[in-house]
């Protein structure tokens, strides 16, 4: 079956694939903002990720390894974030775009002995005969296991979100920091934990491109996907399910515009390239327009610094 | 001292004087830069100039003093960079890229004194510039032939970087060639608008594969097309700008992606411009050589290709080496079916360096 000389089963494996690194990145940044942390900084960390896997895997030989390498250094450079917007109370959008300006340099220089190297090869999990049903197989069942983790780290943030008390008191402090500060909770402490966590995963995502997709180290080489993670949160209305259809209808975008062109589509390839970008903004104005900001599900104390004076 | 001795003496010293004299017009020691558009562990295209530099190190030793830059925009940062070379003692710059090519005359309008050499470009509008390119479309000929016999879906892929007449040559040359072989034979063309970008460039090389298309060629600088291709078996791809070796062989010990690749050369030019200015002869030229000069190189076939085959593409190498064929030959019409190239006509160097069309037979159109 085939539409316009693509095949849907096709399309829709490898848009799997290529949205791992956006859906890991936006889950992320989803917990700290719903721990009312606005962190501009995905980019930066997801770069430092992607850095710092790719140079662990090289060195010891394993993809796994260099997965928790990548999550390592990024949450490490979260927590320059979290000192200074939690501890001394800096500006956190002017805080996290320096942390992306930070992310972009320091990687470039990380990463100088290893451009053009080949890091091992991350498999695919064998599933047997699984992976030979017709048409299902080739969608679901011939991936490597991250892009199952990325699909597994949805329902748990979800299900940590809406069902247990961590996830409560997450949400509280994000809605009101003063209240839950009232209640006994620690709020620094609990919103340094969440950006931990956002770095950890934008490292994940961005380990993600340097070690499977690509596979390769070069500067610059999330080429903007932080951002786009970020616009991600906001399509989603900080819904984790939402996430999901976000970073699947972005990245689903991007490998039709190369399919398109390959298969010989009459449009013009400006238009290709740029519609990614185009759809997201759309979509961004189409769920701002004529609502609320609480409509919008956005955390109440979202981008405002807590200081317990009381 | 006798007579014979002062006058062999004297001799002597007149010849030191003449030869002083010589070597005033030339230089004593050269300093030499480089502008890169790429890392240069690219492993392709700055890799292989790199090798360039290098190879001019080794020539010259003392006499020579070299600088380079890495990853340099194309655009307004080019200038800024090469203002700075020139500023920093450079006697000659080397601007690697075709987008370099209004701020190489930009910069070498105002400074006179320094030689600039621009690569794969047109403008030489002082005459402080040269330019030099190779002819790639020879190698992409031989690539082109064995692209054709090699697939078996009859769908070539072509990872395009910009739509210039240098790219537009070698989709030309490939199809061509590809066609002569094989009657049945498609080329799909994918724009990835950079000359490095290893995410694009196997993203590109990805949608390629996921529409069919068994030979992956590629305009690009990196080497993530063939890392991209390995993961398909049965997909092959050749070696572009650099022989790309390492991709000969799967880490598993399968036989890899590349078959075989064109490697660009540049040493030789190199050697030869740094040693013009040394010894005083260096002036502006316009320099285009091919596989008969060195320039342009055929990698090293692997065994994944039928030995029928691998002799034919390196016949076909040594026709276009030794002149007897060249690879834009008539009759050929252009892609709207009006004639170009008469019988036994060949393509002009001018048709070849404004070329913005593709002949008869590709779908799809060149964009603006």
């Amino acid at each position: 079956m085939d539409f316009g000389g693509i095949n849907p089963a096709v399309l829709i494996a490898s848009l799997m694939v290529a949205s791992v690194p956006i859906l890991l990145a936006a889950l992320g940044e989803l917990v700290v903002e719903k721990a009312g942390v606005l962190n501009l900084g995905v980019e930066g960390m997801m770069i430092m990720g992607a850095v710092c896997g790719f140079i662990t895997a090289v060195t010891t030989g394993s993809p796994l390894l260099g997965f928790l390498g990548g999550a390592l250094g990024a949450a490490v450079l979260s927590l320059i974030f979290a000192l200074l917007t939690q501890v001394l109370l800096a500006n956190q959008v002017a805080t996290g775009l320096a942390l992306t300006l930070f992310g972009l340099g320091l990687s470039s220089l990380l990463g100088q002995g290893y451009v053009g190297i080949k890091p091992p090869a991350t498999g695919v999990v064998p599933l047997g005969p699984l992976a030979d049903i017709p048409g299902l197989g080739r969608i679901l069942f011939r991936h490597d296991w991250m892009v199952y983790a990325s699909i597994a780290m949805v329902a748990a943030v979800w299900a940590v979100l809406r069902f247990t008390r961590m996830g409560l008191i997450l949400r509280a402090v994000g809605e009101s920091a003063d209240a839950a500060h009232a209640l006994g909770y620690k709020v620094t402490r609990i919103r340094i934990m969440a950006i931990l966590f956002g770095g950890a995963m934008a490292g994940l995502g961005g380990a993600y491109v340097s070690l499977v997709r690509v596979p390769q180290w070069t500067d610059g080489i999330t080429a903007g996907a932080g951002w786009i993670a970020l616009a991600i949160v906001v399509f989603a209305s900080w819904r984790p399910g939402r996430v999901l259809i976000g970073a699947y209808l972005f990245g689903g975008i991007t490998v039709l515009q190369l399919n398109l062109q390959a298969a010989g589509a009459r449009i013009p390839v400006e238009y290709l390239s740029m519609s990614p970008y185009l759809i997201t903004i759309l979509v961004l104005v189409i769920m701002s327009s004529g609502k609320g900001r609480a409509s919008l599900n956005a955390p109440a104390s979202l981008g405002r610094n807590f200081h317990a004076s009381r | 001292m006798n007579r014979r001795t002062l006058l062999a003496t004297a001799a002597l010293g007149l010849g030191l004087g003449l030869g002083g004299a010589a070597s005033a017009q030339g230089m004593d020691k050269v300093k030499a830069c480089f502008v890169y558009v790429g890392p240069v562990g690219d492993g392709g295209w700055t890799y292989q100039h790199h090798q360039g530099l290098l190879a001019v190190e080794a020539e010259f030793g003392d006499r020579v003093e070299t600088a380079y830059q890495e990853s340099v925009p194309e655009g307004a940062d080019a200038e800024r960079v090469l203002t700075q070379m020139a500023l920093s003692g450079c006697n000659i710059i080397f601007t690697t890229s075709f987008g370099y090519m209004d701020a190489t005359n930009n910069v070498a309008a105002k400074f006179p004194d320094i030689k600039f050499e621009h690569a794969t470009g047109y403008k030489r509008e002082h005459p402080n510039v040269s330019i030099y390119n190779a002819r790639f479309y020879e190698g992409r000929a031989v690539t082109g032939l064995i692209a054709g016999h090699m697939t078996k879906s009859n769908k070539i892929g072509y990872i395009g970087s910009f739509p210039i007449p240098e790219v537009v040559q070698g989709i030309n040359a490939t199809y061509l060639h590809a066609k002569k072989v094989n009657p049945d034979v498609s080329i799909s063309v994918v724009w990835a608008y950079t000359w490095f970008d290893p995410a694009k460039e196997a993203d590109a090389a990805k949608a390629l594969i996921e529409q069919g298309v068994d030979v992956i060629v590629q305009h690009t600088d990196s080497t993530a097309p063939l890392a991209e291709a390995a993961k398909t078996p049965g997909v092959i791809g050749f070696g572009q700008a650099s022989d790309m070796s390492e991709y000969k062989t799967n880490p598993d010990g399968t036989p890899g992606p590349r078959v075989s690749s064109i490697i660009d050369e540049w040493s030789p030019y190199y050697i030869k411009r740094v040693g013009a200015l040394l010894d005083g002869t260096w002036e502006s030229i316009d320099s285009w050589e091919g596989i008969a000069a060195g320039e342009v190189v055929i990698g090293e076939i692997t065994e994944a290709v039928p030995a029928e085959v691998k002799a034919e593409a390196e016949a076909l190498r040594d026709a276009i080496a030794d002149g007897s064929y060249h690879p834009f030959t008539g009759p050929l019409n252009k892609q709207d079916g009006s004639a170009w190239l008469a019988e036994g006509e060949t393509a002009s160097d001018g048709d070849l360096l404004g070329m913005k069309f593709y002949v008869e037979g590709i779908s799809g159109d060149i964009p603006n």
